[in-house]
């Protein structure tokens, strides 16, 4: 070993990492997860504004498709790379997971990598088609997007749901011995993690777009195409918003009996017990709750509609196996919750004003909600994250196998971590300022450059040519 | 054996990563060595048209890759991420970097920006595969252990591994320079075509100089490895060698068919010519082979029917993708021609002083390339005895 080497492997003692390998996972997770939701659900907003304008002749909606998809192009890149990240860190980051559990991540992994293959492939031809391919056509081309970023989504929700509830190997002697895909793939969790998580990835990306429009709206832009571009990501996002609502209940009752610590952690439940009251808000301090609301009752009601039931309390196991920080949880399965709520109070206004008077609201209230939906449905999906992943701790496959063992042994990690906080809030400021420089130029109608450093000549000449004669 | 065959689908799906992926880095080596903007504006639109539509989708093989690595043989993964996890950071910046670069520069309208944005992806475009090949290289010399518990430095630091790292880059500026030479050959574009013909033989002589010395220095840092590539993995070695130069003739007869297949042939047939030499054994050094590296069966069988299922449904996708960017249908959108005839051409000098690629006359080049591969044979010789 050289003396470099010595440098190197001069890390802290075993299970020190976990810290900073958390953080840089939640970093890197958390902003990959909202361009994720971006590429799941964007394609198919865009091909319904494509939908809409071929089918009614809409110039609005054809026109919102064309300037979405170039945005699509500037978020799927991003999107990438940033996933691309996260594929890496598996392995540089918890190489104690992908030892022990590799050979039976890798079949739902695997699949994800196929329909990312027709996700990147389709997308390309639907982003670069729109000059060549003719109308309808290119709209199918756009299809395969849609399902597979479906497909893709529900296939690495399989991997976490199945680190939630693991199944469907055999190990013995520390060795995987047989493998049911099938089992791994389709998990208890994954029932009710799949379609979380690609409604909020819907009710995500629709907000936004709608939110978009909204804040034009709200600024005194109500001309049509700020109207349609409104109406284009607030429908979808609004109509699915109490599905979500309903899964997200299915599931909070599935995690009772699945990961009853977890549970715990989200609603207060201290002592194992029945007529378990209902927490809203509050801190929760050394065995005390400071300003939190307190509803008798209603957690027994809600986990098994009636007060008597029986609510599982972290007190089931020893210390060393509840959460850390269990009002992190607790406040964000909160906001998760009531921010759902208010996406769903948008949502029934919108229905309401168009039930009486057949048109969209008119109170600016409804516009700055509108404004702001998008970034609320993103607060809403990174506090589910919270809730899931530190909910799971000090687990990372559960009852299997602890994040520390799973971490990496090599030192450094607070660098690379440092490293990519800078790294990804450049990234952001720079996705961000990109999509602002779009919406301008889309404003001013004005030119958009063709390729780095300049026009190309040959275009150039021909349009002068054009021009003069 | 089925992880033989799952070895084999692995091995595939680097390939394909090596000279799809690989050529959009290369197109990036270009694009920094083109000039000032000026100067530059014509090799760079026609990299950007070529990478634009396929960069992503191509991409895509090095997620497949990891996937495949780490499933099948989760150990020797769960090693080689923890050994080389340094210049595997390096190379996953180089490719956030390039990807972001590249997306970001084509919405940006300002000179400036673009220079920053184009900067980056060139940039990050020779770290990207420079990193890879040192990893690459820390693995054929048995730097890897099998229960490796931290990073080493030395593993991919060695004159091997670093040598590697430089082939890589090489070969990625070969394989994109060559297909230029056929995106420009098809547009009947004289000027660009002969512009990467020069670049594809420079590349070419370069990459195969480089080939060559990586071998060399096997000899000594991991012999084993050496008088297999010798032995059982010469008519690869040599097919690769045969591929390299039918390249450069064609190229200096300026018969541009058929050369990009022959191109990738040539990087396809060093690759296998790695891994038969290699095999069965995973991780040189140690005793982790293909059957002992960790998946049971079960896994390895759905890892088999998932390449099947790929090639069936991907592959001809791809098809379509690359048959529809052959036939020029495929375009950044824009609906602005006529406004951009009115924008003044940028005429600022360049910021930094690009270096002015060296033309030399075919007999320098051929000179050049003789005297670095009589070196290499003779070190060869010199650590044999």
């Amino acid at each position: 070993m050289r003396f470099a080497d010595v440098v190197v492997a001069a890390g802290a003692p075993a299970g020190a990492e976990v810290v900073p390998a958390r953080g840089q996972m939640a970093t890197t997770l958390g902003f990959h997860i909202i361009l994720a939701c971006l590429g799941i659900a964007f394609p198919t907003i865009v091909l319904l504004a494509e939908f809409v304008g071929l089918r009614r002749s809409n110039v609005v909606a054809l026109t919102l498709a064309r300037r979405w998809s170039q945005a699509m192009g500037v978020l799927v890149a991003v999107g990438a790379v940033t996933g691309t990240v996260l594929s890496f860190e598996m392995g540089l980051l918890w190489p104690g997971l992908m030892r022990q559990y590799g050979a039976v991540l890798g079949f739902p992994f695997g699949v994800e990598g196929l329909f990312f293959f027709l996700e990147a492939i389709f997308t390309a031809i639907y982003l670069y088609g729109w000059r060549r391919l003719p109308g309808w056509a290119h709209f199918w081309t756009g299809v395969p997007i849609a399902v597979s970023g479906i497909f893709g989504a529900m296939s690495v929700i399989a991997v976490n749901s199945w680190m939630n509830q693991p199944g469907g190997f055999t190990a013995s002697g520390g060795r995987i011995t047989s493998v049911d895909s099938w089992q791994v793939y389709f998990n208890h969790a994954a029932l009710y993690e799949m379609p979380h998580m690609i409604l909020a990835a819907y009710m995500v990306t629709g907000f936004l777009v709608a939110g978009v429009y909204a804040a034009g709206i709200w600024r005194g832009r109500r001309d049509r195409y700020h109207y349609t571009g409104f109406a284009l990501g607030f429908i979808p996002a609004a109509v699915l918003t109490p599905f979500q609502i309903f899964v997200g209940d299915t599931a909070a009752r599935a995690i009772a009996s699945d990961q009853p610590v977890k549970f715990a952690s989200m609603e207060y439940v201290a002592h194992t017990g029945r007529q378990v009251p209902e927490w809203l808000g509050g801190v929760y301090i050394n065995g005390h709750i400071y300003g939190g609301l307190r509803i008798p009752y209603v957690d027994s009601l809600l986990v098994g509609f009636g007060p008597g039931t029986k609510v599982t309390g972290w007190d089931s196991v020893p210390v060393a196996d509840r959460p850390p920080v269990v009002w992190l949880i607790h406040l964000c399965f909160d906001a998760m919750v009531g921010l759902g709520f208010l996406l769903l109070l948008a949502g029934l206004w919108a229905l309401y004003e168009w039930w009486r008077h057949r048109r969209l609201p008119r109170q600016r209230l409804f516009w700055v909600l509108g404004a702001v939906s998008g970034l609320a449905a993103i607060a809403a999906m990174e506090c589910g994250w919270v809730v899931t992943e530190v909910g799971r701790q000090p687990w990372v496959v559960y009852k299997l196998l602890t994040t520390t063992a799973a971490a990496t042994t090599n030192g450094g990690v607070i660098a690379s971590l440092t490293f990519v906080i800078v790294l990804y809030a450049v990234l952001g400021a720079a996705t961000i300022g990109i999509l602002r420089i779009l919406a301008r130029r889309w404003r001013r109608g004005g030119p958009e450059p063709e390729v780095p450093y300049g026009p190309p000549p040959a275009l150039q000449e021909q349009s002068v040519r054009g021009i003069e004669s | 054996m089925i992880s033989d065959a799952v070895g084999g689908i692995l091995l595939a799906s680097v390939t394909l990563y090596a000279v799809l992926g690989g050529a959009d880095f290369g197109g990036g080596l270009w694009d920094l060595l083109a000039g000032g903007d000026r100067r530059g504006r014509e090799p760079r639109a026609l990299i950007e048209e070529s990478i634009t539509p396929v960069w992503e989708a191509n991409h895509v093989w090095l997620v497949f890759d990891l996937v495949i690595f780490w499933t099948a043989f989760p150990h020797a993964f769960a090693a080689v991420m923890t050994t080389a996890a340094l210049p595997l950071w390096l190379a996953l910046a180089g490719i956030v970097l390039r990807g972001a670069g590249f997306a970001f520069r084509k919405e940006v309208s300002g000179l400036g920006a673009q220079r920053v944005l184009g900067a980056a992806f060139a940039f990050s475009s020779l770290l990207a595969p420079f990193f890879m090949g040192t990893v690459i290289g820390a693995i054929a010399t048995g730097q890897v252990p099998a229960d490796a518990s931290h990073a080493s430095l030395s593993a991919w630091t060695s004159a091997t591994s670093l040598l590697t790292g430089l082939l890589f880059v090489g070969a990625c500026g070969y394989l994109a320079a060559v297909y230029l030479v056929g995106e420009a050959a098809r547009r009947g574009d004289h000027r660009l075509r002969a512009y990467f013909t020069r670049r594809a033989q420079a590349a070419g002589i370069v990459a195969g100089a480089l080939s060559l010395a990586v071998l060399a220095e096997l000899h000594s840092s991991n012999h084993a490895l050496f008088s297999r590539l010798t032995g059982r993995a010469l008519p690869l070695v040599i097919l690769a060698g045969l591929c390299g130069l039918a390249v450069l003739a064609l190229l200096t007869a300026d018969r541009p068919r058929g050369v990009r297949v022959l191109a990738a042939a040539g990087v396809a047939a060093v690759i296998w010519g790695w891994g038969v030499a290699q095999y069965p054994v995973l991780l040189p050094g140690t005793n982790v082979t293909l059957s002992n590296a960790g998946a049971p069966p079960a896994t390895l069988v759905a890892i088999v029917v998932l390449f099947v299922v790929a090639v069936v449904i991907v592959g001809p996708s791809f098809a379509l993708l690359f048959s529809l960017q052959n036939r020029r249908l495929l375009y950044s959108d824009d609906d602005s021609g006529a406004a951009l005839a009115l924008q003044p051409l940028p005429s600022a000098e360049p910021l930094v002083q690009q270096p002015r690629p060296t033309e030399a006359s075919p007999a320098v080049r051929i000179a050049v390339f003789a005297f670095v591969v009589v070196d290499a044979l003779l070190r060869a010789r010199r650590r044999a005895r």
